[in-house]
């Protein structure tokens, strides 16, 4: 892996970008290099900026300055190959789509949106709700759906892409733990192939033993890395501020649960 | 009884006569009334399912907002032009549509003002600077600002023929012919970005992301909504807003795909112009006004009948097989 990512260009990097909304500043300067085949999580307190690093990486907010890189190139150029899932409540359940209708919007990117969906899209599609055990929910109209799977649906919608890189906007939040778990399961399973992950993640208990590398951030970033060397209590003190006790134990049990892998 | 009878002479309401209320609005003026059904529905199925993406994406009401702020357009153009023909009209009405838009979209993203407030100034605004031009260049305008505001379905028939011939019918009236080209046209681009418009309509984050640029589907959207209400305009008038929303809003009892949302709004287009027509006939009142009220009606039925199947757990219709 390490001389992989020595030879390519990494998946995701951005470049002193920041980003404000209705001129308050909510990003600056971020740089940020995430290489190629990890599970990497934007970690921070609300109003830290997350969801908004990753709708600028995706160029859905004008960015002030600054560039970003997926691959080494421009958004544009390299479009087919990252996938975008924004956060499960930016969106209308009671829309008039069944499951199977949300899922091929992912097949073929924007020229797949284009033609009616063919025989190999709804092969396509029906292979993505497998792998998050969602195909027998393919006729359902969405407003039947309940959070989890609504999330799973997303998550299918973004496999449907068959991209490298995926950027999710929160995909644990309001899932029950069963859901958590096979979603973990499944980034892995993408990250085995060879995918590159970079979620936002709210839950700090979580953190250090869904991700390998995690981003630090409080609109400035305070750290990116490998979680062994950034998840630390002082670097979380700096994220979080104040809360000391409880940040410095999150810290020890993340570090004890790394022990207990080996790592 | 006979006071029944001399209440509803006093109210003017015809006493029941089967001849009378349900055959002779069709035979009085039969031809008249197939032109005035032919752009009925060449107006409302066109509109129903424009109307259908609007209220998927809670713009219902900038159909209502745009046949406002058309006005100064079709005047301006008027004033550059001097032709109240069909291509500087539309002109005017396209422009006029995307300045509306402009000026909403820049609203709401230099202000706190949020889409409904932004839509109110803009549009109040406009309609008021038409009516300002009108008066102000009254002399110069042949605009009929009544016209424009009420519509009048029943002069389709009296209207300048075109060159067109449809049978023992005649002539076809002009209104028919360019309402058939915008339907058609209309009708084409909606079908050919059916799937742009479901997925900026549903998750316009999504959509950018993989490279749709929602903004242009946005503004396209507008501008073909401003073509379809500058041709209604002079036919039914600011009720255009009804065309636009009731047809969705009654299909949407019953309707859980884009499939059947947009066939069940043409039918419901259909049939509230079918009554609209019958009851102006009948009646003898604006048909344009007959047909809105009628949608209106349909609706609240609809919404009866949905809650009724769904209390007899007749799924079929309401449920996910739609």
């Amino acid at each position: 892996m390490e001389t992989n990512s020595d030879r390519e260009p990494p998946a995701f990097e951005c470049h002193d970008v920041s980003v404000s909304y209705d001129r308050k500043p909510v990003l600056y300067g971020i740089d940020v290099s995430v290489p190629g085949g990890s599970l990497c999580g934007i970690v921070g307190p609300n109003g830290a900026g997350k969801s908004t690093l990753i709708k600028a990486a995706m160029g859905l907010l004008p960015v002030e300055g600054g560039w970003v890189r997926m691959f080494g190139r421009p958004l544009d150029e390299v479009r087919p190959r990252v996938a975008y899932v924004p956060q499960r409540t930016s969106v209308d359940w009671d829309f008039p789509v069944n499951v199977m209708d949300v899922v091929l919007m992912g097949c073929g990117g924007k020229a797949g949106l284009w033609r009616r969906p063919t025989a190999a899209d709804r092969e396509l599609a029906r292979e993505s709700l497998e792998m998050v055990q969602m195909l027998p929910y393919a006729d359902r109209q969405i407003s039947q759906l309940s959070g989890g799977q609504q999330q799973r649906v997303f998550l299918a919608r973004a496999l449907a892409q068959r991209a490298d890189l995926y950027f999710m906007d929160e995909p644990f939040t309001g899932v029950d733990a069963a859901t958590e778990r096979a979603i973990v399961t499944l980034l892995e399973g993408l990250r085995a192939k060879g995918g590159t992950i970079v979620a936002v993640h709210h839950d700090l208990t979580t953190a250090p033993e869904y991700f390998d590398r995690v981003i630090l951030l409080n609109m400035r970033l305070v750290a990116a890395g490998p979680v062994e060397e950034v998840f630390t209590a002082e670097l979380l003190q700096k994220t979080y501020g104040g809360r000391l006790t409880v940040l410095s134990e999150l810290a020890l049990r993340a570090q004890e649960a790394r022990a207990r892998r080996g790592v | 009884m006979n006071e029944m009878i001399a209440v509803m002479a006093r109210l003017e309401v015809p006493w029941f006569d089967a001849e009378e209320v349900l055959i002779a609005p069709w035979t009085r003026y039969a031809d008249a009334t197939v032109w005035m059904v032919l752009m009925a529905v060449l107006l409302g199925v066109p509109c129903a399912l424009l109307g259908n993406y609007l209220m998927l994406r809670r713009m219902a009401l900038a159909g209502d907002a745009i046949s406002h702020s058309v006005l100064p357009g079709l005047v301006i153009s008027y004033l550059i032009f001097r032709d109240l023909g069909t291509l500087p009209m539309m002109g005017g009405a396209m422009v006029a549509g995307l300045v509306t838009t402009v000026l909403i979209e820049f609203i709401t993203g230099r202000s706190r003002l949020k889409t409904d407030a932004a839509m109110g100034i803009t549009y109040t605004t406009l309609f008021a600077l038409g009516m300002f031009l009108v008066n102000r260049y009254a002399g110069r305008v042949h605009l009929d600002a009544d016209c424009v505001l009420f519509g009048e379905l029943e002069y389709v028939p009296l209207a300048e023929p075109s060159g067109l011939r449809a049978g023992g019918l005649g002539p076809v009236p002009m209104p028919v012919v360019v309402a058939a080209a915008m339907a058609v046209g209309t009708l084409g681009l909606l079908a050919v970005f059916s799937r742009w418009l479901l997925v900026t309509s549903f998750d316009a984050g999504f959509a950018r992301s993989v490279g749709i640029r929602a903004g242009a589907v946005h503004y396209g959207l507008m501008a073909v909504l401003s073509v379809v209400v500058v041709t209604a305009l002079e036919s039914v008038g600011l009720l255009v807003a009804a065309l636009l929303v009731l047809p969705g809003a009654t299909a949407q009892f019953f309707a859980r795909r884009m499939g059947r949302l947009h066939g069940l709004a043409a039918v419901f287009a259909v049939t509230a112009s079918l009554a609209g027509i019958h009851l102006g006939a009948w009646l003898n009142c604006p048909s344009a006004a007959a047909i809105a009220l009628a949608g209106g009606v349909q609706f609240g039925v609809a919404w009866g009948v949905s809650v009724w199947m769904r209390g007899r757990g007749v799924e079929g219709g309401v449920g996910g097989a739609g």
